[in-house]
């Protein structure tokens, strides 16, 4: 549940979405991630823990890797965001998905999102990760399914696939 | 004879996409909390802030317009006001009295979720208070009763030769006394549901489950409806552990009632702090062995005592004392045991089902246990497990005869190689001399039943159904959840082995209760072996169905198939078969001696942890983890290692991070910033290894998988802090305050000021 209580005046907000400018009336304090999920339907980023710990609500803000539940929308304005609907066409997308599902990166599913941006973010980075690379990077995104070894080896394949084509 | 055919191809033990793995990756999986109904309004709850008390006036704000709200209390209750699921006792709204803090009250509807959570903090409950019981030892004392005559929902005795009589031979009488902690299980998708009303249709409840059915059992009761005017569809789930199997007829109790009062959907989905505040734990356990040996080592009989803290209600506490029961003996042979347990209440909010249901308990005690008879002994880890271990022709300490082939001693063997545990002994040994970073090894062995206890498959009579369609799609019938195990992936392969027919061909129907039967619940390490078996005789029943019609050949490829079941259809309607549970002949098990076949089937492993412990930082960082199990066949290597590794770093996280810290029966730290999960920064390599035996009972030969991780890590994390500092640690979690105060004030840094030190 939002920890806002009833909110003042609404403002309007203009930013990017997944290629798409969007104008809208938010409370400057609403989170991001409940504009994304109930205006915008963006349902993608989800709501672990409420408090920036999970990362399950993760998305790119101006290429930056961000917990969308601690982001008053207000200061979103202008932003250029990018949720995982937006990420189809990415071409680290098909490496990632594939190596995913193939490695067993994703059981219950609902830190995927939150773990393939981030693991996009890394690979943006740092083509070819080290193992710790890949470890520190992911530690803003809880999975308690997996005990993250086969998103490791997931994100690891990914990225020597994509270096080799 | 026939040529290779599809029919002989094989589709199970290959690694196949997980069914539902695209939208998993792309974020297309819809979650309850992302589905809106139209008019739909936000559910909350109302809950005590005691633990134990008579409940007063209750005060509205009335600055609030209270008239555009929904508010239920347990008067509103159409049925009966509990949550059926064994005995019944837990109120749905409490109307009287309330027995554990965030106990629910009252329930509030609103279309404006600001609104709603303001309204939640304008009622005022006024409470009589009455004198609590917080722990085990308090409700052991029976000075205040606050369940039945003597505190106790459930005890059990077990017992095996004549335990009495072994004291006086005994070279050795080894006591012990260990403790494991609450367990939040912490699924990263919080409780969730949709409950929407309707005078024709009745209640239809859309939720993050794990059992359909019990939810409908529940709803049956509360809402006073027949079984038709209920429906529960289990949506996307996103992590169970547990806590989805008993707690969900709870939160769908609560949105139907609001819907029923409201006319309109309600959807209730928990935050963070709300999830873990109130809803289920791990039981919190206390367990005493007293052993006798003989001058070797051999295990000449023991009593065991095991209690766990059931909380408020007796929910599924005799369900996790039972399995607790069973297993607090581990892989050993014990010819005179006597076990005593119970479960005991307190007022805090019950404790319920976390993967592993009280073995990892019974099983932390054990093997913390055999470490200290190794020591008095005088024989290493490895020896005092290798003269004790259970043989084949051996028989449990509830007297069931091992009848597989298992070889402990080569699991033990295996698992030492893999872990290079002797040269790592040897080389601690020395370089632990020197330094602040001590390291140590340490072994856990074990063993977990699959299916329900005893009889318990028996009464759940499970049915499961397999339907093929005109296109020549089969599509596979159970009420069993897919919450990231696996369930829907493994449940196909099985399905299209079993019909000769490409994965593809196969899908499994959404838990729906109007369509699919009760393969029972998704629970106990059940599915791929009890559900998986009924699934293979189901869909051979579609083959048999066909081949006797005269519409199908031995041989077939799937576009014969898929005209079989054309002409089929045309000629006779729905081609659907169905299989129901049959016990194996020979299970044999008494519920009042508790003695007997306990599980059809167990799983054994032998997991190996290195750690090190920093006595800087008082840190203990798990360096290298083994675990190598057998497990029948593995019908999905890939889903069976992440059911492993996944359990292991639960069960990590059980051994050294996860505390949950209680005051006056509340948990105090019910936030992901204070109560800590394993990152990915935390975790070592956990290298999976399996044996496959085969197993008579499953399909395929597998058995249950799902539980057995969480049972062994904590253990062998604790013998290694054990081996790295020779400090015996006794209760888990173990945090780093806890080596703190443990460690003699010598051995803490001396440039610690003298001031800033703990009173150790």
């Amino acid at each position: 549940m939002n920890p806002l209580p009833e909110m003042g005046v609404k403002c309007e907000v203009l930013f990017t979405v997944n290629g798409e400018t969007k104008k809208l009336l938010a409370h400057p304090m609403e989170r991001l991630l409940d504009v994304l999920r109930n205006e915008l339907g963006l349902t993608g980023a989800k709501e672990g823990c409420g408090e920036g710990e999970c990362g399950s609500c993760a998305v790119l803000l101006d290429g930056m890797l961000v917990n969308s539940c601690l982001i008053p929308v207000a200061q979103a304005s202008g932003a250029n965001i990018v949720t995982i609907e937006g990420m189809s066409a990415h071409a680290l997308m098909t490496p990632l998905q594939e190596a995913f599902l193939e490695c067993g990166g994703a059981q219950c599913g609902i830190c995927t999102p939150g773990m393939i941006l981030a693991a996009v973010h890394l690979l943006e980075k740092k083509p070819e990760p080290a193992m710790a690379d890949i470890r520190e990077s992911l530690a803003g995104n809880l999975c308690r399914c997996t005990g993250y070894m086969q998103i490791f080896e997931a994100v690891a394949r990914a990225a020597r696939r994509r270096v080799a084509t | 004879m026939r040529s290779a055919s599809l029919q002989e191809r094989h589709i199970v033990g290959v690694s196949v996409p997980r069914k539902e793995g695209w939208n998993k990756i792309t974020g297309a999986a819809r979650y309850v909390d992302d589905m809106v109904l139209p008019g739909m309004l936000y559910g909350a709850t109302v809950r005590s802030n005691v633990a134990r008390g008579k409940i007063g006036k209750i005060s509205f704000d009335p600055n609030v317009a209270w008239d555009d709200f929904v508010l239920v209390t347990a008067k509103d209750i159409p049925g009966k006001n509990c949550i059926a699921l064994i005995l019944d006792d837990q109120p749905c709204l409490a109307s009287q009295t309330v027995n554990h803090a965030e106990e629910p009250i009252l329930l509030l509807a609103h279309a404006n979720r600001h609104k709603l959570r303001k309204a939640v903090e304008s009622i005022s409950i006024d409470y009589e208070p009455l004198p609590p019981v917080h722990t085990i030892e308090e409700s052991e004392q029976q000075s205040t009763i606050i369940y039945g005559t003597d505190n106790t929902f459930k005890s059990y005795l077990v017992e095996k030769g004549d335990v009495d009589a072994v004291w006086k031979e005994a070279a050795h009488i080894v006591e012990g006394e260990y403790f494991t902690g609450a367990q939040e299980q912490l699924y990263i998708e919080n409780n969730g549901v949709i409950a929407a009303f309707d005078t024709e249709i009745g209640v239809t409840v859309w939720g993050s489950l794990q059992c359909p059915y019990y939810v409908h059992k529940a709803l049956m009761a509360l809402c006073g409806l027949p079984e038709d005017k209920i429906r529960v569809l289990q949506v996307e789930t996103g992590g169970a552990f547990g806590g989805k199997e008993e707690y969900p007829s709870m939160i769908a109790g609560h949105a139907a009632l609001l819907s029923i009062k409201s006319g309109s959907p309600v959807k209730i989905v928990y935050d963070r702090m709300e999830d873990m505040v109130a809803t289920t734990k791990r039981h919190p356990s206390r367990t005493r062995h007293r052993t006798a040996v003989n001058k070797d080592g051999k295990i000449l009989g023991g009593e065991i005592e095991f209690t766990i803290d059931g909380g408020a209600y007796a929910t599924l506490s005799s369900v996790v004392l039972s399995r607790g029961t069973i297993h607090a003996g581990g892989p050993y042979y014990w010819p005179n045991v006597r076990i005593r347990t119970k479960a005991v209440a307190t007022n805090t909010p019950p404790h319920g089902a976390f993967r592993g249901f009280g073995a990892p308990q019974s099983l932390f005690a054990m093997e913390r246990h055999m470490d200290r008879i190794a020591q008095v002994v005088g024989i290493s880890p490895a020896e005092i497990r290798r003269r004790n271990f259970l043989k084949r022709g051996q028989t449990t300490t509830t007297q069931q005869v091992i009848r597989e082939e298992i070889d402990l001693n080569h699991l033990l063997d295996r698992a030492l190689e893999l872990s290079d545990y002797a040269a790592k002994k040897t080389r601690f040994a020395k370089e632990n001399k020197e330094g602040m970073r001590k390291k140590g090894i340490g072994i856990a062995a074990f063993l977990h039943g699959a299916g329900f206890t005893g009889s318990g498959e028996r009464y759940l009579n499970s049915l499961v159904g397999v339907e093929a369609g005109a296109d020549g799609n089969v599509r596979v019938l159970v009420s069993s959840a897919e919450f990231g195990q696996g369930t829907n992936t493994v449940l196909c392969q099985i399905a299209a082995e079993a019909l000769g027919l490409p994965y593809e061909s196969v899908a499994i129907a959404q838990p729906d209760t109007t369509v699919v039967p009760n393969s029972g619940p998704t629970v106990a390490s059940r599915t791929a072996m009890i559900v998986g078996k009924l699934v293979q005789s189901a869909a051979k029943g579609i083959r048999q169905t066909l081949t006797k019609a005269g519409f199908l050949g031995d041989d077939y490829t799937p576009e014969q198939f898929r005209a079989a079941c054309q002409e089929h259809i045309a000629a006779h309607g729905a081609l659907k078969s169905y299989a129901r549970y049959e016990a194996p002949g020979e299970v044999y098990w008494d519920d009042e001696k508790y003695r007997g076949e306990a599980y059809a089937a167990f799983a054994w492993a032998v997991y190996v942890a290195e750690v090190t412990v920093d006595l800087t930082t008082y840190a203990v960082t798990v360096d290298d983890f083994v675990a190598l199990q057998e497990v029948g066949k593995v019908l999905h290597p890939v889903l069976a290692a992440g059911q492993i590794t996944g359990g292991v770093a639960q069960a990590i996280g059980f051994a050294l991070y996860e505390k949950v810290v209680w005051q006056n029966g509340r948990m105090m730290n019910s936030q992901m910033t204070n109560y800590i999960m394993p990152t990915s920064a935390d975790l070592p390599p956990i290298r999976v290894f399996f044996e496959e035996l085969g197993n008579v009972h499953g399909a395929h030969g597998a058995k249950g998988i799902g539980e057995l991780p969480m049972d062994g890590p904590a253990p062998a994390i604790i013998n290694a802090v054990e081996d790295a500092i020779g400090v015996r640690f006794l209760s888990i979690p173990l945090l780093p305050e806890d080596l703190f105060e443990a460690l003699p004030p010598e051995s803490h840094e001396q440039d610690v000021p003298s001031s800033a030190r703990g009173t150790a």
